[in-house]
Formats: structure tokens, C-alpha cells, sequence
């Protein structure tokens, strides 16, 4: 670890943000150079002063309290178009935030993590114009392009008389592992369905999750992951779990 | 009609039970990010109000980060009606992208000295002279105790760049500190 890096990671050290791993590598590097030890220590006292100097924090004052409370519910004076505008603005913020979150150093949720990441590679296959690696209608031609390429056979089913056409695979990147990426159309919408190994628990079912709105399902299948990205809405995305599990049963049984 | 009366009682006692303990830190991100009481109250207000009508959206989990990214969306419109848009939001990009400055001030300081105690007040004007983005990352993780994941989805940044700016922020309130204890 260099002093550059050094300067930005103590500070996600400080706030307890970094797992083990990371933790150790800043403070090896702090052990063994005199000025980081020195900026790690005085950022502890910088810490320290904030949080036990003073009082940071302002009190709202009783007549807004009272206020609020007044207001609360409000069925006047709701002008929804501004307020969905704002709204609107907020999740492309956000959306485009998610694009490029790619840090995995910090301890989070695991699980948060992986969701947010699904979304991310779920933005960037419609930003980047890397949506398919094997653009392929046919689920013949999409699922032997995964053999050697990754250390699992994903089921590709061919959803199209479903209403769910198959447009391709490709490989991505989740919780730093390779994962296989098969590729539908609703419509004018995508959806990304990530197959990672299974780490042995399986869902008694599936899963349906709105985050940063978009709608995600998950399930397990036949020890693996499978885990559906759109922002086509959650009854859809659902209709196309339920199918794909179906067809994917099917499969198996003929 | 009358049953849906009872579905918005019920729905503003559910509301006032999750949001209302959150409103020292609605009002106290308002006041660092808007420096002025009245406008703090009025946005404080108006976040209750939206969070309120979009009750519904709020799919669960801690509600203190959603409250105040709502509050940080009033506050964007407050800078856009002060006409100050650029001033808060333009030089925060720009700070961002300086690494002279202040920054490196605060680096090549003494790394030996050490930060007299303030009283609370001066330490609230210190941070309250940040520029925008670093003030607001540090009142998130100091004040508001958010995690770096919250603070990244409440601003709409990466948590890289959370990180980074909170050491930004760090760097330059320890600059000013040390100024400050020399005197003018």
C-alpha cells in the first residue's frame, strides 16, 4: 500500500468501514511508516474532538415539530407533477451512481451488496453497449458459448413463446466473481439474469426485491443462483421467474 | 370514503411512528447544508410533507437515510431558487478536482501538533464553512452517523468517492482548526 492510498483508506479505517483484510493492510503500512502513523493518529484526535468536544447536532425547534405535526396527513396543497419531477431526477441520480459503484473494499452487507452490484452490471450492460457477448436468439448457440468460459453450465431456456425473447449471454462480474449473464427482452425492456454458483443455502422460494426501482427476483435452481435484473415492473418480472423455473422443470424431466 | 379516511389515519400514525423520532437530524442536516435557520425550518418541513405523500415508496429498512435524502433533494431546489446552484454545487466538483489548496496544507501541517478542544459552536461554524460536498459527506458520517453505503446512496455518489471526500473534508477541517488555534 502506498502513502497516496494510504491517506484515503486510514479515514474508512477510522469509521470501522474497511473488512479485515483491508483493516490489516493500513495498518501494516502505518506500522512501518512514521508520517501515515502520524496522520492515522491525528485523525483519531480530529474524531475524538468532533465527538466528544460538543454538541454538532441542532434540536429542531417545538413550533416546527408542532408544525409538521399539523401537516401530517396533508390531502391539500400537493402539487404531485413538481414533486414527481423531483423524484424522477432523484433516481436517475442515483441510477447513474450505481453505474459506477465499484468499490468492494468496504464491509457491508453482503447482500447489499450483491444486489447493488447486480444493478450496477445490469446499468452498464445498457450503457457501455455490452449487453451480449453471444448474440444468439437460439438457446443451442448461447449455452455451449459459456463452456470453458466459466466453471458452470447455466440453464438458457428459450422464453419466446412466453412473451420473453432470449437475445444473448455474456460474462460479468459480481462480488468479484465470474458469473454467467443470459440476456431477455420484454418488449423494449432488458432483463439480466445473473447464475452464480450456489453457496449451498438455497431460497424455500423466490425472492422479489425493488432496489434503486429497479425490480430483482431471486431463486435457486439446481444449486445455483439465479438472479433476475429489469426495470420492467414486479409482475413481470415474476411472470418471467415462474416461466423460466417451469421451462427449466421441464427440461430436467424430459 | 370514510375507509379511506382510516387508511390515511392509519398510514400518518405509521409515518409520524417511523419518521418523526428523525427530525433533529432532518433539521441538522438542513442547517449545515443551508446555513441559514429559516430555510432549514421550511426545508425540514417540506421534507415531512414529501416523505409523507410517498410513504408508500418506502420499501423498509432504516428510514433515517431515506428522510434525509429526501431532505437533501429540497435542499438542491433551495439552492436553484436562491439562484446559488452553481456557487454550492459547480465548486464542489471543482474543489474536488483541486489537489492544491487547503488539502495539502492540512498535509504537510506539523504532524505533531496537536488539535486544542473547541466548544461546540466554533467546531459548528468550522464545518459549517466546508464546501458543499465535503461539509455534507462529514455531517452524514459525524453528525448523522451514516455508514459509507448510506452516505453513497443519500448523495448519489460512489462509496469510493464518499471515502475520498470525507477525507478531503477531514483534511481541510483539521487545516482550518489548526488555523484557527494560531488566531487571525
Amino acid at each position: 500500500m502506498t502513502c497516496e492510498e494510504a491517506d484515503v483508506m486510514l479515514h474508512a479505517l477510522i469509521d470501522d468501514e474497511l473488512d479485515a483484510g483491508h483493516a490489516r493492510e493500513v495498518e501494516t503500512h502505518a506500522a512501518g511508516c512514521a508520517r501515515c502513523a502520524a496522520q492515522l493518529g491525528s485523525y483519531r484526535d480530529l474524531r475524538q474532538a468532533l465527538r466528544g468536544g460538543g454538541n454538532l447536532r441542532h434540536t429542531a425547534p417545538a413550533s416546527l415539530r408542532r408544525s409538521i405535526d399539523r401537516a401530517v396527513p396533508s390531502p391539500a396543497a400537493t402539487d404531485r407533477r413538481t414533486l414527481l419531477k423531483g423524484f424522477a431526477l432523484g433516481g436517475l441520480l442515483s441510477a447513474a451512481a450505481a453505474a459506477s459503484v465499484t468499490l468492494v473494499v468496504l464491509r457491508e452487507d453482503r447482500d447489499q451488496r450483491i444486489l447493488s452490484e447486480a444493478i450496477s452490471a445490469h446499468l452498464r450492460s445498457l450503457q457501455a453497449d455490452h449487453l451480449t457477448d453471444v448474440l444468439s436468439t437460439d438457446q443451442h448457440t448461447v449455452k455451449p458459448w459459456f463452456n470453458g468460459r466459466i466453471d458452470l453450465a447455466p440453464p438458457v431456456i428459450d422464453l419466446a413463446g412466453q412473451g420473453f425473447t432470449l437475445i444473448g449471454g455474456r460474462l460479468d462480474f459480481i462480488d468479484g466473481k465470474s458469473v454467467a449473464v443470459i440476456v431477455y427482452r420484454r418488449r423494449v425492456h432488458v432483463i439480466n439474469l445473473f447464475v452464480t454458483q450456489g453457496v449451498g443455502s438455497s431460497l424455500p422460494g423466490p425472492r422479489m426485491e425493488t432496489v434503486q426501482g429497479f425490480n430483482i427476483r431471486r431463486w435457486t435452481d439446481q444449486g445455483l443462483n439465479m438472479l433476475a435484473v429489469s426495470d420492467i415492473n414486479r409482475e413481470e418480472l415474476d411472470e418471467f421467474g415462474n416461466k423460466f423455473e417451469a421451462a427449466a422443470r421441464a427440461a430436467r424431466a424430459t | 370514503m370514510a375507509y379511506e379516511g382510516g387508511g390515511d389515519r392509519g398510514k400518518a400514525e405509521r409515518f409520524r411512528a417511523a419518521a418523526l423520532p428523525y427530525l433533529d437530524d432532518v433539521y441538522t442536516l438542513a442547517r449545515y447544508l443551508l446555513r441559514n435557520t429559516a430555510d432549514a425550518e421550511d426545508a425540514a418541513q417540506e421534507c415531512y410533507l414529501r416523505a409523507f405523500r410517498h410513504f408508500e415508496t418506502f420499501r423498509g429498512g432504516p428510514i433515517k437515510p431515506w428522510l434525509l435524502a429526501i431532505l437533501r433533494n429540497v435542499c438542491r431546489a433551495e439552492y436553484a431558487r436562491r439562484g446559488a446552484l452553481t456557487a454550492v454545487v459547480d465548486n464542489l466538483e471543482e474543489a474536488e478536482n483541486k489537489s492544491d489548496g487547503l488539502w495539502s496544507e492540512a498535509q504537510s501541517s506539523p504532524e505533531t501538533e496537536t488539535l486544542q478542544r473547541l466548544d461546540g459552536e466554533s467546531m459548528q461554524r468550522l464545518i459549517t464553512q466546508l464546501p458543499g460536498a465535503f461539509r455534507e459527506a462529514l455531517v452524514l458520517r459525524e453528525v448523522n452517523d451514516l455508514s459509507y453505503r448510506e452516505i453513497a446512496d443519500v448523495t448519489g455518489v460512489p462509496v469510493g468517492t464518499v471515502m475520498s471526500r470525507l477525507a478531503r473534508a477531514r483534511g481541510l477541517l483539521r487545516a482550518a482548526w489548526l488555523a484557527e488555534e494560531k488566531g487571525p
